[in-house]
């Protein structure tokens, strides 16, 4: 019997190595696997990079993992946000590696990662800094630069269902990165309100089958979120 | 002279949006546009955290955690409205879906570059977003900003002194001042002035020329 469901944290982090690049789902605190975060934090790998839209806020999540000195490096479309006081502080400093990317082209980076795709051609950041260095191809009288594939070797995401197939339901704009990430990496780790009978997600609803997520944990996030 | 008030100049943008298009709105004053467009106008909001039909924000005991807007605010989905994920979101934007972008910016130049997102090369802590996807992705793009700097400095002008967000994507500028339109090879064109405001004040309070038609 097929059963990703694991039943404790100490399961769902099994096997984070050091160095590993870790995608991290949510947009701001929505969608974001909080608790998933507070579990690599205890975990204890360490060199990561770490790839997120944001960089964290305070001094808990990844702003925690950040200041703890576990990041290397991440890979950000706006890591400035307010409350991002350890990001900037570690910028600052020097301590922390940034890449900045668009937001679409990180999207689409994972996306292109997760469908095989090694590279591809986007007309976003053309004639900016962000283009400097990337190789650039005319395609139909307009000029694109190309970006790589951003492949990973853990995904941390958040959803609303899933059952033990690994198959996914998101709540609302909570879906945001959490379906590509899922795709990107070898090994994507659900956080889950609800746990689900296999055929109790009406199959139509997948959102994310499966096939792309290796362990499922459920998380009771409180009345707040329910 | 008077000119517009931050409010009066998202409705003014608002004027100009016609039922049926799809709308990406920015933060700040771009994003108030939307309390300006009729209910009865259908026009669809589009919020790069994957909602296409956003509505306003809730009434603060319906506020739900997971309907965020792209500044984090709390925002509401109208009927007909739905959830995707962001590579989806993107293609929206990045396959000329999306008919008309609204953004901020620093400075808006005279062949239609904007700047917003860095004001050096070694900005302290840099943050992009979706603006570099969005100016060059979105069929329009549209700039609302104050026509100058708390200062005095210009901010439309020859060409942008801080790193290009997009080059050449402007198309129309809305300002307390009034609204141009970017053409390109001929620069800014006065479309309207705000009221009380005159023609040789605004070019006073431009780097670069006003044409008129």
């Amino acid at each position: 019997m097929i059963n990703k469901i694991v039943q404790s944290m100490a399961d769902a982090m099994a096997g984070i190595k050091d160095g590993s690049t870790v995608l991290i789902g949510g947009f701001g605190a929505v969608g974001q696997p909080d608790q998933l975060i507070e579990g690599l934090i205890e975990q204890g790998a360490t060199d990561l990079t770490c790839v997120a839209n944001n960089a964290g806020t305070g001094r808990v999540g990844l702003a925690r993992l950040m200041e703890l000195g576990r990041v290397r490096k991440i890979i950000c479309s706006f890591p400035r946000s307010a409350g991002s006081v350890v990001f900037e502080e570690l910028y600052r400093q020097g301590k922390l590696e940034l890449e900045i990317v668009p937001q679409g082209t990180m999207a689409e980076r994972m996306r292109a990662a997760g469908a095989g795709v090694p590279a591809f051609f986007t007309a976003t950041s053309v004639g900016t800094i962000l283009a400097n260095g990337k190789e650039q191809r005319d395609f139909n009288g307009r000029t694109y630069v190309m970006e790589h594939a951003l492949k990973a070797d853990v995904a941390l995401v958040e959803a609303w269902e899933g059952d033990r197939w690994g198959n996914l339901t998101y709540r609302s704009s909570g879906r945001n990165f959490n379906p590509v990430m899922a795709m990107a990496a070898d090994m994507t780790i659900a956080q889950v309100s609800h746990i689900r009978e296999l055929g109790e997600i009406v199959p139509e609803n997948v959102h994310t089958p499966g096939i792309f997520v290796k362990r499922v944990l459920h998380i009771d996030r409180g009345p707040a979120w329910a | 002279m008077t000119g517009f008030d931050r409010k009066q100049m998202a409705a003014r943008v608002a004027e100009d949006i016609p039922e049926g298009w799809f709308v990406n709105l920015g933060i700040g004053i771009p994003t108030m546009i939307a309390n300006y467009v009729p209910l009865e106008r259908e026009v669809i909001l589009h919020s790069e955290n994957g909602i296409l039909g956003m509505g306003p924000a809730p009434a603060p005991d319906k506020v739900d955690p997971w309907l965020v807007n792209a500044g984090k605010q709390a925002v509401t989905l109208r009927p007909g409205g739905s959830y995707f994920h962001h590579a989806d979101s993107f293609a929206m934007i990045r396959g000329g879906h999306i008919d008309l972008c609204v953004l901020g910016a620093f400075e808006v130049a005279a062949n239609g570059d904007i700047a917003n997102w860095a004001t050096s090369e070694n900005d302290s802590a840099p943050a992009v977003g979706g603006a570099m996807d969005l100016g060059a992705g979105a069929k329009r793009l549209w700039v609302v900003m104050e026509h100058t700097t708390k200062d005095g400095g210009h901010k439309i002008v020859e060409r942008c002194s801080y790193p290009l967000t997009t080059p050449g994507a402007v198309s129309r500028v809305y300002t307390n001042l009034g609204v141009l339109d970017v053409v390109q090879g001929k620069g800014f064109v006065v479309r309207d002035l705000a009221p009380g405001v005159t023609l040789e004040q605004m070019q006073a309070a431009s780097g670069a020329p006003l044409h008129t038609n």
